[in-house]
């Protein structure tokens, strides 16, 4: 049984209007950010979901997590719809989901020393008393590289690097030792230089704790070194879901190929042969008829306009949604 | 080669309170014509204060010790009390007025973030006439309007939006807005920040083709500054790594990536995932660098460098030419 299974999942944000509008337009607007998502995490994997700003991909994650609720569909953690849930029951799932956010420098309180940023994790789960919160937080901070603890613990985030920081994002959701996190670009804003280091850290931490991770990047380079799936969004559905060398070597849909081409690789003799997609993602609002992509398709046809491609598997653990391989 | 820029022990310091840092500490570089140099470096490496000097603009408390730019003027810029003549000038020691002639008219800067450096209350056609009627002031209304509209073309932006607000525009449109800008006057130096930084990666390889089609188009010289490696190799004639506000290496974009010299280098290049090489294994450079408010004598990769020597201690090496057809700043090199 996957640990995660997303079932046609929807989050669509009604849209701000003003006063005017509210008044002599009948029809809401909605911001369709997940629209109809469906796959499934297996325990132990690293699942990665790609694409550009406003695919949606922090959307889902975070509907994964339930920090915000799913308009429609349905998630299931280890067989249980957990959707819907409220009250202590949801307290008590997100002992076992985490997420950790994109930026160290706004993602802790500049107020807070992050021995107690860690600590309230276990404080507002209930979990132990004072002197045992802070055993456990000890812990973690050495665990999480940011050693010998007792330099680290009453230290401010001002006081740390952007690499630190993120180290203490891991270790604030690591504390409750969960079964699930959700990345959220984990190494966007971090330098070049020790990014490696917290990928190696999120394996490690992997190993010793047999936690699932989704992954969410813009950075396909990054997400290949460490996803063992990959799933590409675009517009709130998911166009192609592979495994992380297959999506690279034989990607299927166009949307894929050409994000793929565009990554910049670090070596001036490579050239680039494909051609771009023109213009930019459409707007969430009014997204194009049919498939999505259609408009900037190279290969569209007829048929892309009017029908909506669905997800299909059309080779071996390879799942895309194009027309062309009807 | 011409040159079009030559930087000489140029430093830059900020005054803070947690002590003076200096942000660029006696950086030497060239420019030369019709070439894009990188300017490549972690964050707080001191690559777009150095940028900044350029165009004057070091933001405050940042100001600028000593040190020479000169700037090969390809003619006479007229200003309000009198002319700039042609010829090598130093931009240091300019006053106000003649700096603001220069800007936008010979010197171009295009700013890292595109969504707030339009401003935001006027239409994207009024951005444009401004730039030409600052510096030209005799030219019609209408020529200014049909100037901006074949630019925008030139940017594959449908002309009639000259109308719109920026508000109405993509990230990607207002990027090449701002490159537009950047090129209004024909500028003899266009220097890009972070130009595609904000931007996602088929918009980035988008933006990155059309300079690459304006440079050509317009003879332009460049530095673009940036941390992403991956887009100066594709862009850069020759590239220049800082850090701690020194300049590390500087060879042709190749060479650069085919045979780094300085420890830096190389420990930067392993460390950059190349989508291509699933297999090879990342590595991290460990440690931080030292705190510009507290350097260390000598060179400051010393403490995170695994060829460190005695002599690294001793004072900050200079930079000396390397095999690779390029400089390189390490007493690794010395007398090879």
């Amino acid at each position: 049984m996957p640990l995660i299974e997303v079932k046609n999942v929807m989050k669509h944000f009604p849209v701000q209007k003003g006063f005017l509008d509210t008044l002599f337009t009948r029809q809401k607007e909605f911001v369709k950010a997940v629209d109809g998502v469906s796959f499934e995490i297996e325990e132990g994997e690293v699942f990665g979901l790609a694409g550009e700003s406003g695919s949606g991909k922090t959307t889902m994650g975070r509907l994964i997590v339930r920090l915000i609720d799913p308009t429609a569909g349905q998630i299931l953690f280890a067989g249980q719809d957990i959707a819907t849930i409220r009250g202590k029951q949801l307290r008590l799932l997100k002992r076992r989901l985490q997420f950790t956010f994109q930026d160290p420098y706004s993602s802790l309180n500049p107020r807070l020393t992050i021995g107690n940023a860690i600590a309230d994790a276990l404080r507002l789960q209930g979990i132990g008393n004072k002197s045992e919160q802070k055993q456990r937080t000890m812990k973690i901070l050495e665990r999480v590289g940011l050693s010998p603890a007792s330099s680290f613990y009453d230290r401010l985030p001002h006081q740390l690097s952007g690499g630190q920081r993120q180290r203490v994002v891991f270790g604030r959701a690591i504390i409750l030792e969960p079964k699930f996190v959700v990345t959220d670009e984990p190494v966007a804003m971090v330098d070049v230089s020790v990014r490696a280091q917290i990928l190696e850290l999120m394996k490690d931490l992997q190993d010793e704790y047999s936690l699932t991770y989704l992954f969410i990047s813009h950075d396909l380079a990054t997400a290949r070194h460490i996803c063992d799936r990959i799933g590409i969004m675009y517009l709130g559905k998911i166009v192609e879901i592979a495994d992380k060398d297959r999506i690279y070597t034989d990607s299927l849909h166009p949307y894929t190929v050409s994000l793929m081409a565009a990554i910049p690789v670090p070596d001036p003799k490579a050239k680039k042969g494909e051609a771009l997609p023109k213009g930019e993602i459409p707007s969430p609002i009014n997204p194009p008829s049919g498939c999505n992509f259609h408009p900037r398709c190279p290969r569209t046809f007829e048929r892309c306009a009017e029908e909506e491609p669905a997800l299909r598997e059309v080779k071996k653990e390879h799942w895309v949604a194009c027309h062309l391989y009807d | 080669m011409p040159t079009l820029l030559e930087i000489h022990n140029l430093s830059i310091e900020y005054k803070t309170r947690l002590g003076t840092a200096r942000a660029v500490d006696n950086v030497s570089i060239t420019l030369d014509e019709n070439k894009t140099l990188g300017l490549a470096g972690e964050s707080g490496c001191g690559k777009s204060t150095l940028g900044r000097s350029i165009i004057r603009l070091v933001p405050y408390p940042g100001r600028i010790l000593e040190g020479e730019i000169l700037l090969n003027l390809d003619e006479d810029v007229p200003y309000e009390n009198g002319v700039v003549e042609k010829g090598q000038i130093n931009l240091l020691q300019l006053d106000g007025d003649q700096m603001r002639a220069l800007r936008g008219k010979k010197l171009a800067y295009i700013f890292q973030d595109p969504m707030t450096s339009l401003n935001p209350m006027e239409r994207i056609g009024k951005h444009f006439v401004e730039i030409i009627k600052a510096h030209e002031p005799d030219t019609p209304k209408e020529d200014a309007q049909v100037r901006t509209k074949d630019l925008l073309e030139a940017l594959d932006i449908l002309p009639e939006r000259v109308l719109d607000y920026p508000h109405q525009f993509s990230g990607g449109m207002r990027q090449r807005v701002m490159i537009g800008l950047g090129l209004t006057l024909t500028p003899q130096l266009l220097i890009a920040d972070e130009p595609t930084t904000s931007l996602d990666v088929i918009v980035e390889a988008q933006i990155l083709n059309l300079i690459s089609d304006l440079k050509d188009k317009f003879n332009l010289t460049m530095m673009l500054i940036t941390h992403n490696l991956g887009v100066l190799a594709e862009t850069a004639d020759s590239i220049a790594i800082m850090y701690t506000g020194r300049i590390m290496e500087v060879a042709p974009t190749e060479a650069l990536f085919e045979s780094p010299q300085h420890p830096y280098t190389q420990a930067l290049l392993q460390s950059v995932p190349d989508v291509r090489k699933p297999d090879r294994k990342l590595s991290w450079i460990p440690g931080s660098p030292p705190s510009l408010t507290e350097p260390i004598p000598g060179c400051m990769f010393r403490p995170r460098c695994p060829h460190a020597m005695e002599i690294c201690a001793t004072e900050p090496p200079p930079l000396m030419k390397s095999t690779s057809g390029g400089i390189v700043a390490c007493y690794l090199y010395e007398g090879s």
